[in-house]
């Protein structure tokens, strides 16, 4: 038992940190920043990090710091709409086929299949082709490529206890199937659904910075850490702190997710191991 | 056996047919004559009533499709925009580096995550589980370009030991070919390594507390025996099964990759013809891919018996 709550504890500890750090940068990014993350400055271009700019500047000489603060914003509401998205759809439609079974459940196992046997980032650089590029397209794009698994986990859960005594007992009292779904059966589903959002969120943020790297992005001037990342490879040999700092930014977010994450599954399923 | 199999190969075909469906009907979703948007902007008149006749596009969406998924069985996957070279054969003289990068650094991976994950699982919640743990987890929040980035400014720039752009194909010279692929591949491995490492971890310690474990070690068996014998199958298939679903996916993420490292690969090609509006191309490599996806998770999963025999009984 100690051994499980140190195991869970060291996830907490490093994982609480580096989330409440990004959570605290966008907070302050809210009401200041050292420069403004958008202004160009052509006397200073590739400045080095030092006093007057902690992490230096870009090749158009805007402050890095800055614009790493507004790219944790930006980047952090395209990963946070993109898990809702998929949540939202992908718990809904779970429920529907493993309660209803059947042909819908069959169907839509079909679909899910088909959906999972596109390589995630393909799938969505070919809807933004499609759609074109905007923060909303990068978000439908990739909440299509996630809800598969979503509706996958839900359902696995649902059809694990849909046959037990208290559902049942609801729909033998005369609950309708959408009460029993609401009241029974959406509780037992929420905690794996909790954690699967985690690493969904964790998955969307790198995706996000992909697919900027790529060049599929967030339009321009707006910096999210993967434009921020594309921008800097010409410059990597003369300023390669432009493309440390966002690297970074990404690499510490997701760690901190990652791990926060792995307690809140430690915590809510203690049964199963990491 | 056979009727496993069998059974795995008609559950293929669903996927099979609606991946289809929904490459096919990609097309559609963007407004406008579908001819002129696999033509390009300045296709002439010509062209443009050879390809309508093509496609049948006089006839219902039903008929159409019937005719495009003929002309795919056959290989033919219509031509590029951008260059008017038969979409089939760009894909395949693309593939080939991309499939060299991804087995090289995927059976790298699995040999390591095989062994970190079994030792980690048999001394566990030691020092060195905690260093593979803590190494697996963090390699899981790195972004695969962005490490290939540093590996750039590492190997590349700073050190001068590899060449960092470009690329010269395997005919030309195969040890020049090779050491352009090495930073590629590393990158890959790493990355790769992170999370198929805390699979096998998880799967060996859940096989250990086993009774049969239990029973072959009471038998006197050295421990070299009880992990690689009785542990290590076991515990392996889930990994495999792992492995399949990553292979099919690096088969995108590796477009990242090959554009730090200007690779002429698959995944580049998928990126360039979506930044060029080049759809047939887009169609193909998405139709290739998803594919290629169900026939190597097909292959794993008729693997399975062999670790796990229990799986042809159900």
């Amino acid at each position: 038992m100690m051994d499980r709550l140190g195991h869970v504890g060291l996830n907490a500890l490093v994982g609480i940190p580096l989330v409440g750090a990004l959570l605290a940068t966008i907070g302050i990014g809210l009401f200041w920043m050292p420069y403004d993350p958008i202004a160009i400055d052509l006397t200073h271009p590739l400045g080095s990090p030092g006093l007057r700019h902690w992490f230096g500047t870009d090749e158009f000489g805007r402050d890095v710091l800055s614009r790493s603060m507004l790219g944790a914003r930006i980047s952090v509401l395209v990963a946070l709409a993109t898990v809702a998205v998929a949540i939202t759809v992908g718990t809904a439609l779970g429920l529907l086929a493993g309660y209803l079974r059947g042909w819908t459940d069959r169907l839509l196992m079909m679909i899910t299949d088909a959906v999972l046997a596109f390589p995630g980032i393909l799938l969505a650089l070919a809807l933004i082709a499609v759609l074109g590029s905007s923060d909303g397209s990068i978000v439908l794009a990739l909440s299509t490529a996630y809800t598969p698994s979503v509706v996958r986990v839900v359902r696995a859960t649902v059809l694990s206890i849909r046959e037990r005594e208290f559902i049942e007992a609801s729909r033998t009292a005369g609950d309708s199937p959408l009460e029993t779904i609401a009241r029974h059966i959406l509780p037992n589903v929420l905690p794996p659904v909790v954690v699967l959002a985690t690493s969904l969120f964790g998955w969307a943020m790198l995706s996000e910075s992909a697919l900027s790297f790529l060049g599929v992005k967030v339009p321009p001037p707006a910096p999210t850490w993967g434009n921020m990342l594309s921008e800097s490879r010409p410059y990597m040999d003369v300023a390669s702190w432009l493309s440390i700092v966002p690297g970074l930014c990404i690499a510490g977010t997701l760690l901190g997710v990652n791990l926060l994450g792995d307690a809140l599954r430690d915590w809510l399923d203690p049964w199963r191991e990491t | 056996m056979l009727s496993y199999i069998l059974k795995r190969l008609l559950l293929t075909l669903p996927t099979l047919s609606l991946v289809s469906l929904a490459v096919f009907l990609l097309i559609r979703l963007i407004p406008g004559d579908p001819a002129l948007v696999l033509l390009g902007e300045g296709a002439d008149a010509a062209a443009l009533a050879g390809v309508r006749a093509d496609l049948g596009l006089d006839h219902p969406l039903p008929v159409q499709f019937v005719s495009w998924l003929q002309h795919a069985l056959r290989g033919d996957l219509g031509r590029s925009i951008v260059s008017g070279e038969p979409v089939a054969g760009l894909i395949l003289q693309r593939f080939g580096l991309t499939a060299a990068v991804v087995l090289v650094a995927v059976t790298a991976a699995t040999v390591i995550a095989a062994s970190a994950g079994l030792i980690a699982a048999w001394r566990r919640n030691s020092a060195i589980d905690l260093a593979v743990v803590g190494a697996a987890t963090v390699v899981l929040a790195i972004p695969s370009f962005w490490l290939g980035m540093v590996l750039l400014l590492l190997f590349g720039l700073k050190l001068g030991w590899l060449p960092f752009v470009g690329y010269i194909p395997f005919s030309e010279s195969a040890m020049q070919a090779m050491l352009f692929l090495v930073m590629p591949v590393m990158t890959l491995t790493i990355t790769e390594s992170g999370v198929l490492t805390r699979m096998m971890r998880s799967s060996s310690i859940d096989v250990l507390q086993l009774d049969y474990v239990t029973h072959a070690r009471a038998k006197g068996l050295s421990e070299r025996v009880v992990l690689t014998r009785h542990v290590f199958p076991n515990a392996f298939a889930p990994t495999l099964t792992l492995v399949g679903l990553t292979l099919g996916h690096l088969l995108g993420g590796i477009a990242v990759i090959e554009t730090v490292f200007t690779l002429p690969g698959l995944g580049r090609l998928m990126v360039d013809s979506v930044l060029a509006r080049d759809y047939p191309v887009v169609q193909g490599c998405l139709l290739f891919t998803a594919v290629v996806y169900v026939v190597v998770n097909l292959l794993v999963d008729l693997c399975y018996p062999l670790f796990d025999p229990r799986v042809t009984a159900r």
